[in-house]
C-alpha cells in the first residue's frame, strides 16, 4: 500500500489525497491517517515556507510584493532539470549526495543572480515611483518569465530527471514517509537555520532589518541601500530556487507555468504570518500546507484551494496584521 | 570646515531653500533657528544627501559633497541625527548602536565608543537589550545621538533634539551636546525651534525665514538682537 501511494505520488501528485480519501471514505479518520496527513502537510508547508520567505523579505525592504517570485521558483526547477544530466555523471556511486548538493547550490546561485538582475533592471529604476507602478511591473516580469520560459523550454511539461531515487522509507509502520519528504524538510530546516543566522548575526542581516525598519535612517548610518536590496533579492531568490528543485523531486513534472499556484499560496502564507515577518512566513506556510493537505484528504478535496484561501480571509478578519505581525511601534 | 554656497533645494515645484550660504568653523556649535517650514531641516537634509540640491554647492574640508549619495557622505565623517529621531524601533538599543558603526569594524574601538556613550547616557546601558521602540522619547533621542557617535563623525548635525521630549530631559540632552562638543572637539550644527536654548549653547547662529537667511551673527549678539528677541525668544 505504502509503495503504491509512493508511486502514485510520483505520477499523479495531486491525486494522492483524493485516492487516499476514497479508500478511507467509510470510516472516521484514524490516528495513523491523521499523522500521515500531518506529515504530508508539513512537508508541503516546507516548500511554501522557502518561497514565502522571499516574498516577505522583499516586502520588508521595499514594501512591495514581487509577483515574479513564484516564477523564480519555476526557474529553479528548470535549472535543476538542465544541471542534473550535466553534473550528476561526475558524482557516481557514493558521491551522489555531494552531487545533489552541487546541483542544488548551483541552481540557487543561478536564481540568486536572476533575482538580483530582475531587481536591478526592472524595479530599481522605479524606486522613487508610486508602489503601484512597481507592482504592475512585477506582474509584467512574472509574465515575461512565464512566457519567456514557454518560448525557451517549450510549453509541454518536462519530466524532471531522477536527482534522487524517491521511495518510501521502511520501518515507519502504516505511515508513508518518502525520501523526498525527508530531504525537503531537512533541506528546508537547514536553509531556514542559515537564513536566521544571516539575518540575526551578520552585518548585512542587521542592515536588512534596519533598512526594513527605516530606510532613511539606514542610509544615514552609511548603508548603501542598493547593496542591501540586491542582497535581499539574491537571498530570497536562492531560497525560491531551492524550493523549485525540492518541489520537482517529489512532483517530477515541470512546466513554465508551474510557479503560479505555489507562488500565490506562498504569498498567502507570507500575508497570513504577517508580511515582513520572517518566522511568520514559515508559520503561515506550514499552516497553509497542513490545511491544504487535510482538506485534500477530505470529501471537500476539490475545494482544497478555496478552503486554504478562506482560512486566510478568516484569520485576517481577526488579525489584520497576520498571525505574528504587529502594528509598527513608533513614537513621535 | 563646512561651507554652503548659495544652496537651493526644491520639493517638486515648491522651492524650500532659495540659495542659502552658511559657514561652520571646526570645533564650534552653530545653530539654525527659525519657524516651522523655514527650511532648517531641509538644510541638514541637503548636507547629508537626503535632499537633492538644485543649485549651489556644499563643501566639506575643501571637498565637494553636493548630491553625493547619503552613505558616501557619512563615510566622510558627517553624521545626521534626523528630526523625529528615526531610531530602528524593532532593533535593540545595542543593535541600533552597532548600526551607527556600520561602516566600521566592531572591534576594541567600538567598545571604547560604547563605553563613552554609556558614560554620558547611562540610561542606554540599562536598556541595552530592549527594543528601541519601547524607549521614551528622551531615551530615543539619547540613542539617536549615541548611534551617530558610534560612527566616529567629526561633524555632527542635530535636528530638533528637544522635540517632543519631557522638559527635564531637554536640559540633560543639551548639557550632553555641549559635553560632546567640548570633550570630543566635535563640530556641531544644531537645528532647533527652542531658540533660547540653542543660542545659549552655540557660538554662531543663522536665522532662517521661508528658505532664506535673514540674519547671521554670533549667538550672543543674536540674543540681544531686538528682531530675534521679539520673533523667536518671546521677550
Amino acid at each position: 500500500m505504502a509503495r503504491t501511494i509512493s508511486l502514485l505520488r510520483r505520477s499523479h501528485p495531486e491525486k494522492v489525497g483524493l485516492r487516499q480519501w476514497q479508500a478511507w471514505e467509510h470510516g472516521n479518520m484514524s490516528g495513523t491517517e491523521f499523522f500521515q496527513q500531518l506529515i504530508n502537510g508539513v512537508s508541503l508547508g516546507a516548500f511554501y515556507a522557502l518561497i514565502a520567505l522571499g516574498y516577505t523579505m522583499v516586502y520588508g525592504v521595499l514594501r512591495f510584493i514581487n509577483f515574479a517570485h513564484g516564477d523564480v521558483f519555476m526557474i529553479g526547477a528548470f535549472a535543476g532539470y538542465w544541471l542534473t544530466p550535466k553534473l550528476m555523471p561526475h558524482f557516481p556511486g557514493a558521491w551522489m549526495p555531494v552531487g545533489v548538493c552541487v546541483v542544488l547550490l548551483t541552481a540557487m546561485a543561478l536564481c540568486a543572480g536572476l533575482g538580483i538582475v530582475i531587481e536591478k533592471l526592472a524595479y530599481r529604476p522605479l524606486r522613487s515611483r508610486p508602489k503601484l507602478t512597481v507592482l504592475i511591473t512585477a506582474i509584467g516580469v512574472s509574465l515575461l518569465l512565464e512566457y519567456g520560459g514557454q518560448y525557451l523550454f517549450g510549453p509541454d511539461p518536462k519530466s524532471f530527471p531522477d536527482l534522487i531515487t524517491d521511495s518510501a522509507l521502511e520501518g515507519t509502520g502504516a505511515l508513508t514517509i518518502t525520501r523526498s519528504q525527508i530531504i525537503a524538510v531537512g533541506v528546508t530546516a537547514a536553509l531556514l537555520a542559515a537564513l536566521s543566522f544571516i539575518v540575526k548575526r551578520t552585518k548585512l542581516g542587521l542592515a536588512m532589518r534596519a533598512l526594513s525598519n527605516n530606510p532613511t535612517a539606514a542610509a544615514l548610518m552609511g548603508v548603501n541601500l542598493d547593496t542591501v536590496i540586491s542582497f535581499t533579492f539574491g537571498l530570497g531568490s536562492a531560497l525560491a530556487g531551492a524550493a523549485g528543485i525540492l518541489w520537482a523531486i517529489s512532483n517530477p513534472s515541470i512546466d513554465p507555468l508551474m510557479g503560479i499556484l505555489p507562488g500565490i499560496k506562498a504569498f498567502v502564507a507570507a500575508v497570513l504570518g504577517g508580511i515582513g515577518n520572517l518566522p511568520g512566513a514559515a508559520v503561515g506556510a506550514v499552516l497553509i500546507g497542513v490545511v491544504e493537505t487535510f482538506v485534500g484528504g477530505s470529501s471537500f478535496s476539490s475545494y482544497r484551494d478555496a478552503i486554504a484561501f478562506s482560512v486566510l480571509i478568516i484569520i485576517l478578519l481577526f488579525r489584520p496584521a497576520g498571525l505574528l505581525g504587529k502594528a509598527q511601534v513608533e513614537k513621535v | 570646515m563646512l561651507e554652503l554656497d548659495n544652496v537651493q533645494v526644491s520639493y517638486g515645484s515648491i522651492a524650500a531653500l532659495h540659495g542659502i550660504s552658511i559657514k561652520v568653523e571646526p570645533g564650534s556649535i552653530v545653530t539654525l533657528i527659525g519657524a516651522n517650514g523655514a527650511g532648517k531641516s531641509t538644510t541638514l537634509r541637503a548636507i547629508s544627501g537626503l535632499a537633492r540640491v538644485r543649485a549651489g554647492s556644499i563643501r566639506y574640508d575643501g571637498q565637494e559633497l553636493t548630491n553625493l549619495p547619503a552613505h558616501q557622505i557619512v563615510a566622510r565623517g558627517i553624521s545626521h541625527v534626523p528630526e523625529g529621531r528615526m531610531v530602528f524601533a524593532n532593533l535593540t538599543v545595542l543593535e541600533n548602536l552597532k548600526m551607527g558603526a556600520y561602516r566600521l569594524k566592531l572591534g576594541a574601538e567600538f567598545q571604547r565608543d560604547l563605553d563613552y556613550i554609556f558614560g554620558i547616557f547611562p540610561r542606554l546601558r540599562e536598556r541595552e537589550k530592549q527594543a528601541a521602540g519601547t524607549l521614551s522619547g528622551g531615551e530615543q533621542q539619547m540613542l539617536a545621538i549615541g548611534r551617530a557617535l558610534t560612527g566616529k563623525p567629526r561633524f555632527l548635525m542635530l535636528d530638533e533634539p528637544s522635540l517632543g521630549i519631557a522638559p527635564i530631559l531637554v536640559k540633560t540632552i543639551f548639557e550632553k551636546i555641549v559635553e560632546i562638543n567640548r570633550q570630543l572637539g566635535m563640530t556641531i550644527l544644531l537645528v532647533e525651534q527652542n531658540a533660547n536654548l540653542a543660542l545659549e549653547i552655540s557660538n554662531h547662529g543663522y536665522v532662517l525665514e521661508t528658505g532664506r537667511i535673514i540674519l547671521a551673527d554670533a549667538s550672543s549678539a543674536l540674543r540681544q538682537n531686538p528682531q530675534v528677541r521679539e520673533a523667536y525668544l518671546g521677550r
